[in-house]
């Protein structure tokens, strides 16, 4: 909410300054993960092993606290899994840091789910990407439906208020929306819609997942209709130039109001933007991460009034601002360029242009995804009857001069 | 719009955490985990006076505000009331 005494200036001109602070900052926690979904924005699977350790996470902590940071959106991923997961958490919202974590729900037992609904300071978020496992599981891996509703029914189970349900947006699950929603209702949690980015393993599947101009629209209805009721961590703006702006900043918040501090303590503008042009510093420096917010060149100029280049023309440009930064940059599209998904269609041309092997596109800076078990496949061998020259020699021969021959 | 009871005390709730930023203010409630942005820097001394004032017109007053602006500030406090932000103040 806004609370302003007379026409001031938008919060979002103001926001385009950047903060003192963050306002939502996440923390991804690990590189490990228990699934290895297709789209993973941060290419997670196998643990790194200059992950910050317990008391470097804790000094973050400290520092989060004396910069008034709120809350975090801890992430992975999969936090759970780091064994001083509990104790981090008991930290933060010790020292007045709330903590928000996104999980698949492997670790929420009955105990964990009693354990989170007895604190105030911890809001948990069950990321679902399908509202059937057919449509979830193909995304998600084999049994990741039913250990995501396991833990909403032990969160519900243990009292835990108006967590979230949350759900990436695909090609396969706009047509879900209501049944989302009904699920939602079902486990007393609110429904998270987020939107698709082509970031991490998600740019290997971007083409095939990403919903089509039709759908856009259908969520766009959707979201106006049932805004009031569902969060979008803003992440749909660039639909707002569909006409209504639909609830929110509208704004893209990279280094502004944003940013990622990611597993081994790297600071990037964004959670979706894991790539050596969008590292601003590590936690680990001197200044530790308020130096990293508050001195950044990178953050500097992205605090900078940006341009719109192409878009700057467009009549709908105030009210997208020429969307996500990221989802440009790895379709390849220029920053001061359309959106890939401009509603207005700028975006498709540009896809278009893209090489078939597409060698332009930037690859992300880190990739933690576990590799692919062999499968067994047949080796080819040529087998020759030639006849030896000289006796075989056994490898058991203990003779040094086994073998030689002298003529 | 309503705006509050100026000549009531009022305060901050308890649970309600004020990060000042260059353009005045943003308010988190731990127990709602609402924000709120305060996007003028007199609002903000207004808010800050509210636990030292006899009234919320004297906490107004306090941080310069002119007579005639009076109604907008009591409608942007009602906001904050509405929101669980601001307080009535029932002890001394």
């Amino acid at each position: 909410m806004t609370i302003a005494p007379d026409r001031s200036p938008r919060l979002v001109d103001l926001f385009e300054h950047g903060l003192n602070s963050p306002i939502c900052l996440t923390w991804e926690l690990t590189y490990a993960c228990n699934l290895a979904c297709e789209h993973c924005l941060s290419s997670s699977g196998r643990r790194d092993p200059r992950e910050l350790s317990t008391d470097e996470c804790k000094a973050v902590i400290d520092e989060l606290q004396a910069m008034q940071v709120f809350y975090v959106n801890i992430g992975g991923g999969e936090p759970t899994v780091r064994p001083d997961f509990w104790e981090l958490l008991d930290y933060a919202t010790s020292h007045s840091v709330g903590v928000k974590f996104s999980t698949n729900g492997v670790r929420i037992t009955p105990e964990a789910a009693r354990r989170l609904a007895a604190n105030d300071y911890v809001d948990v978020q069950i990321s679902l990407d399908g509202a059937t496992p057919e449509v979830n599981d193909a995304v998600r891996g084999p049994g990741s439906y039913d250990t995501a509703v396991r833990a909403m029914q032990n969160l519900h189970d243990a009292g835990m208020k108006n967590f979230k349900l949350s759900v990436v947006c695909t090609r396969h699950n706009i047509p879900q929306m209501d049944e989302f929603k009904a699920i939602a209702d079902r486990y007393g949690a609110q429904l998270r819609l987020t939107r698709l980015r082509p970031s991490g393993r998600g740019a290997d599947v971007w083409d095939e997942l990403h919903p089509l101009p039709g759908q856009q629209r259908e969520l766009y209805d959707w979201l106006i209709a049932n805004g009031d009721q569902v969060l979008t961590g803003d992440s749909f703006f660039h639909l707002s130039a569909y006409g209504q702006a639909l609830p929110g900043l509208n704004l893209c918040g990279a280094g502004r109001v944003v940013c990622l501090i990611d597993p081994v303590g790297d600071v990037y503008a964004c959670p979706f933007a894991i790539h050596d042009e969008f590292l601003a510093g590590n936690v680990r420096e001197q200044g530790g991460f308020a130096g990293v917010w508050r001195g950044s060149e990178l953050f500097r100029e992205l605090r900078e009034p940006q341009t719109g280049g192409a878009c700057s023309s467009c009549s709908f440009y105030d009210t997208c601002k020429g969307g996500c930064m990221a989802a440009k940059f790895f379709t390849g599209i220029p920053l001061d360029g359309p959106d890939p998904e401009c509603v207005q269609g700028y975006g498709e041309a540009l896809l278009a242009q893209r090489p078939e092997d597409r060698a332009n596109i930037p690859k992300p800076s880190a990739d933690h995804s576990r590799r692919a078990p062999r499968k067994p496949r047949p080796v080819p061998v040529t087998l020759s009857t030639r006849r030896p020259e000289r006796p075989p020699v056994s490898a058991c021969a203990e003779d040094p001069l086994a073998g030689l021959s002298l003529s | 719009m309503s705006q509050i009871d100026l000549d009531r005390a009022w305060d901050l709730h308890p649970q309600v955490s004020v990060r000042p930023e260059p353009f005045g203010a943003l308010l988190y409630h731990f127990g709602t985990r609402k924000l709120s942005f305060l996007k003028d820097l007199t609002l903000l001394e207004v808010v800050r006076g509210l636990r030292d004032a006899p009234s919320a017109r004297a906490a107004c007053a306090a941080a310069g505000v002119p007579d005639p602006d009076l109604p907008r500030y009591g409608i942007a406090l009602a906001a904050l009331v509405q929101s669980s932000m601001v307080v009535e103040r029932t002890a001394p």
